[in-house]
């Protein structure tokens, strides 16, 4: 029984380890296709039907280019920053429930690695040591404007990291968990997260935006005015790193997305399917069902990347302390004073 | 009319800072129409063309290399009057004239012939106005798709008589084709 369960969940990791490596790879293409849509191109269409070996041909040319090493007081850092920038972009994957659940060989298989409690917890602890790899990727380039840009990303992220949190606290109040399967298995039907708490949504795509680093919040990267950003010195497979990891955690940001707020793999006639399909049909109609939302939000952030134009610096300030977090805290007074309304009438003797 | 009020483009806007109301402030609104706009353009034909496959169009009064042209006996058409040299804005032509040899008649068709004619393709806009300017049909800028191919040294750029003449075949070329007629 018990090697079994490994054996599963290892099959189920390499699993979705695999699809965040597909969906980061065919995200740099879609993101070249989404951008010459926009702009009246046609994109990519050398490299295969449609151009869908392009990912393959970038990786083969990162790979076979010249590894350039600056004259840095520390290789290892140097080396470490993508590392740290991937590995922790992969890690977040693990407390996602993909899915509900499959009855296969006589046993429910969980269609999540690990089912942890604290599962929101853990993946704002993850993501929040993100900005450790382009922190120390800038620092160890010993290059001055890659370390501006680490320091515009580190503030950049703790500021967003707030308004992020209390967001979250909003929807948390309401769902009474910090568990991710408990707070998909909440959204059953059409009772999606987003409908009951608007406000908390778009601060925390915002918030999203910025953690990942995307347009308009992607003041670390700026040709006019870094040169290039964080990583102005890497080159090949270590810059390729870098520019993957972007992409991997532009998937999951969107998964938790789907998740927090868009019923993650729940759909309307749900239960009916799963009365007459039976479970397996039903779930995984669910999992597709989750991943075409995921392929929704990873194209609005390619869809707003080609429609707002970067933050200055302190406008992006302004933005997270004078605005979301002021906004996020009055949302959490007003979800307090809904979920208590009915004792508050009852304690006025109303 | 006073000249506060004068628009030659009739898209002139007043320039104002006044303070944005507070949903304005949030640009959530502006942003949503922006997220409109380039959606819209999701569904746009596009503008692409595939070039090695497909070559655009090129316009019908599109100007490509030069050419000095000759009749058709085969005799060079220009009489070095300078007209094109003047005409020329960007200053890329120069020629020496000289005077024809009894012997030299089938080469030129006028007593005078330019000995030298050189166009600075480094400086030339095929503009066309050389061609507008000759009294003597001599210059033309043709449909050569080639305009001037790459070279390593600049004096390479300055074209003589060698790289601009009509070829004698293609001036017989011509003469039968006109016979034929």
């Amino acid at each position: 029984m018990e090697s079994s369960i490994i054996i599963e969940k290892s099959i189920f990791i390499f699993v979705i380890f695999g699809l965040t490596m597909l969906m980061a790879m065919y995200s740099t293409w879609a993101e070249r296709k989404v951008a010459a849509w926009l702009q009246d191109r046609i994109g990519p269409n050398r490299a295969g039907p449609w151009g869908l070996l392009q990912p393959l041909a970038d990786g083969l040319k990162l790979f076979s280019k010249e590894e350039f090493l600056p004259d840095t007081p520390n290789k290892f850092l140097f080396v470490a920053g993508p590392a740290i920038s991937m590995s922790v972009a992969l890690m977040t994957s693990a407390v996602i429930p993909w899915g509900d659940k499959l009855e296969m060989f006589g046993r429910t298989v969980v269609l999540q690695a690990t089912d942890i409690d604290v599962a929101l917890l853990y993946i704002f602890g993850v993501l929040s040591v993100g900005v450790y790899g382009i922190m120390i990727g800038g620092w160890a380039s010993n290059n001055k404007f890659s370390l501006m840009s680490a320091m515009r990303a580190a503030s950049q992220m703790i500021s967003y990291e707030v308004a992020m949190g209390l967001s979250i606290i909003a929807l948390l109040m309401m769902t009474g968990t910090l568990s991710l399967r408990e707070i998909a298995a909440g959204q059953q039907g059409m009772n999606w997260n987003v409908f009951y708490q608007p406000v908390g949504f778009i601060i925390f795509l915002v918030c999203s935006f910025a953690e990942t680093n995307r347009t308009p919040f992607d003041l670390a990267e700026c040709e006019a005015e870094l040169i290039g950003g964080y990583h102005t010195e890497y080159s090949s497979m270590r810059m390729g790193f870098y520019l993957f990891a972007e992409y991997a955690s532009m998937f999951i940001s969107s998964t938790i997305l789907a998740v927090l707020y868009f019923g993650a793999y729940n759909y309307p006639g749900m239960s009916w399917a799963l009365e007459n399909w039976g479970v397996n049909a039903a779930n995984l109609i669910g999992f597709g069902v989750l991943f075409a939302k995921i392929c929704f939000f990873i194209f609005f952030y390619m869809w707003v990347r080609w429609t707002i134009p970067r933050f200055r610096y302190d406008q992006l300030m302004r933005l997270g302390w004078q605005g979301l977090i002021p906004i996020a805290i009055v949302n959490i007074f007003i979800t307090g004073i809904v979920m208590l309304w009915p004792e508050i009438m009852s304690a006025l003797g109303m | 009319m006073s000249i506060e009020t004068i628009s030659l483009s009739g898209r002139k806007k007043e320039v104002s800072d006044k303070k944005m109301t507070f949903w304005e402030s949030l640009y959530l609104v502006a942003i949503v129409k922006g997220l409109f706009i380039t959606i819209r353009h999701l569904f746009t034909r596009k503008v692409t063309v595939k070039y090695p496959e497909q070559v655009r169009e090129r316009s019908k009064v599109y100007r490509g290399q030069h050419l000095l042209k000759r009749d058709e006996q085969g005799r060079e058409n220009c009489t070095a009057c300078g007209l094109c040299a003047l005409s020329c804005p960007a200053e890329a032509i120069t020629m020496t004239a000289a005077e024809r040899k009894p012997e030299e008649k089938h080469l030129y068709r006028e007593e005078k012939y330019a000995s030298v004619y050189e166009i600075n393709m480094l400086r030339c806009i095929f503009c066309g106005l050389c061609e507008e300017a000759c009294p003597k049909d001599a210059i033309y800028l043709t449909e050569s798709k080639v305009l001037v191919p790459s070279q390593y040294q600049r004096e390479d750029f300055i074209f003589g008589k060698h790289k601009l003449v009509m070829p004698l075949t293609q001036a017989m070329q011509n003469a039968q084709l006109k016979n034929a007629n």
